[in-house]
């Protein structure tokens, strides 16, 4: 399974169990207004380090976070920056 | 000499009026009480250990608890080394409690290294005693801390305040065979030694290092009625098929929260036993037992004074003022009290209903983006269901909210259960925490794990951060 639909649907998993409708998910999409509220995205991000091995914004020496979705399935792809 | 302090009996009177035929065991070897009342095991130097302050340090338990019989009211001090001790705090220990004798059982223990004016070895092969014991001072008895870090803190009580909790009707039963899954040189296994030895009852010791099955093997050889241990003591021991061996008639947990789930578990294994959760602490002393089968206590314990023992609860936190708890700490110039009078446990409690339940420590709350969780909230929650045997609810770092909580799980049987098997078992331990607990607190994680590390003090081994 590529690394975006892996994070697409922790994403729909994450929304589903939080009781969150999440926007129609593109590229362009702006994480802010996904539907996932930080706890979510905290989840979604350990969950993504179980199934992708990576936590690239823990990895991180600075603390930075991608805007859009585009960004962020980049950030996974590249095992962080 | 202060003789106003010695109206009660030293522990070695207590020994020697015990009923024929009561013992205590360990792995390697037994004593026998009415030998211990003639004899002795410090080969013939009580009266050089007499009003000084004796670190006893030995490598089997049978060997300390013949020492603290011998030197009650012999000894000016008598300092507990638990087994665990770093080597690197002896030092700080012994010259902060102005140690100026030994007792030892093995010349390889960390104390080797020191000089001091007397070295005496204790045997559990009693000799003869010529001597008449020296009385009678009010010895204080020293125990350590479990600190995580850090010299540990040494904590004086004396026999009349570690006995304050043991009724006359608590050992009534002198027919009893006590048996403690603790080691006998912390809090909760001194207590069980005590009641044992008040009670003229025998007693059954783990040996260091002995297996959980053949310590169940040797409690049911010699036939344990009365049994103690931590949740976790208990969680370990269930996992084990020799539990089927061992016909306790009471149960008893301390140490850590006993929650819903393993009352319920205890009560399906041992149908006939008493079973019940006592709440102590080293500092604080043994505050009370609950004995209803139910979580928590009565909210009623915090507004009585009973047996003496106060209760009030300060910023959640529990406080205890009780003629069980210790007196100072050696050295350090920390009070152990406020100023009144009141030891706060650290020990966190919510009021639901008419009961008081434990939620967690002070110290262990982990922070998920500003909201407050206690780890064993959630622990509490994964046990009840019922294919978890334990838990361990820890944080995980979290770039988006600081934390997050996940949860190592052992499952009560660990086989049975495929790669498909287990996720399906993961994800309904994850409905059963959404629908019990807010979603912050429902781990965003879950593993199995064979087994969770157990600290030498009994309590599950959480590491913060």
């Amino acid at each position: 399974m590529s690394v975006k639909l892996t994070i697409m649907q922790q994403m729909e998993q994450v929304a589903q169990e939080h009781g969150r409708i999440l926007a129609p998910l593109n590229d362009e999409l702006v994480l802010a207004n996904c539907g996932l509220d930080s706890l979510g995205f905290a989840v979604l991000v350990a969950r993504l380090e179980d199934s992708l091995g990576i936590d690239p914004f823990t990895a991180a020496e600075d603390a930075f976070f991608p805007v859009t979705l585009g960004d962020f399935v980049k950030v996974y792809e590249h095992g962080g920056r | 000499m202060n003789m106003a302090g010695v109206e009660a009996p030293s522990l070695r009177a207590y020994v020697a009026n015990a009923p024929a035929a009561r013992f205590i065991w360990d792995r390697a070897a037994s004593v026998r009480f009415t030998d211990l009342a003639r004899g002795t095991s410090l080969g013939g130097r009580l009266a050089d250990l007499a009003r000084r302050s004796v670190l006893v340090t030995t490598a089997s338990q049978l060997t300390t608890a013949l020492a603290l019989i011998e030197l009650d009211g012999v000894a000016r001090r008598l300092v507990i080394l638990p087994p665990d001790i770093e080597a690197d705090h002896l030092g700080a220990v012994m010259a902060a409690a102005e140690i100026d004798a030994i007792v030892t059982d093995d010349g390889a223990r960390p104390h080797a290294a020191f000089t001091l004016p007397v070295r005496v070895t204790c045997a559990p092969s009693i000799v003869p005693r010529d001597e008449t014991p020296p009385v009678a001072v009010r010895t204080e008895w020293v125990l350590l801390t479990s600190g995580t870090t850090g010299v540990p803190k040494m904590v004086v009580h004396d026999l009349a305040g570690l006995t304050a909790a043991i009724t006359s009707r608590s050992v009534a039963d002198a027919a009893a065979i006590w048996g403690t899954f603790y080691d006998i040189r912390r809090y909760g296994g001194l207590q069980i030694f005590l009641r044992a030895m008040l009670g003229g009852a025998s007693l059954v010791l783990s040996g260091a290092g002995e297996l959980v099955a053949d310590h169940l093997a040797r409690l049911a050889q010699h036939g344990v009625t009365h049994l103690s241990g931590t949740p976790s003591h208990w969680r370990r021991a269930l996992m084990n098929p020799a539990i089927g061996k061992i016909a306790p008639h009471y149960v008893r947990l301390s140490g850590e929260i006993a929650d819903q789930a393993i009352l319920d578990t205890l009560r399906a294994v041992f149908p006939q036993a008493a079973i019940g959760h006592a709440y102590a602490s080293t500092e604080a002393g043994v505050a009370f037992a609950v004995n209803d089968g139910r979580a928590g206590f009565p909210a009623a314990f915090a507004e009585t004074i009973r047996d003496g023992v106060e209760m009030k609860i300060v910023d959640g936190s529990l406080r205890i003022r009780s003629p069980g708890a210790a007196s100072r700490y050696v050295g350090n110039g920390q009070a152990l009290t406020g100023a009144d009078g009141f030891v706060d446990t650290g020990d966190i409690v919510e009021c639901r209903g008419e009961r008081y339940y434990f939620a967690g420590r002070k110290g262990g709350i982990i922070n998920i983006g500003g909201l407050k969780v206690h780890p064993e909230e959630i622990e509490a929650v994964i046990n009840r269901h019922p294919q978890v045997r334990m838990s361990l609810v820890r944080p995980k770092r979290s770039p988006i909210t600081g934390a997050i909580v996940v949860a190592d799980v052992v499952l009560k049987s660990q086989d049975e259960a495929g790669n498909a098997g287990q996720i399906e078992v993961k994800d309904d331990i994850l409905k059963f925490c959404r629908a019990a607990l807010p979603r912050h607190k429902v781990p965003a994680a879950i593993s199995f794990v064979p087994s969770l590390p157990v600290a030498a003090t009994g309590k599950l081994a959480r590491r913060l951060g």
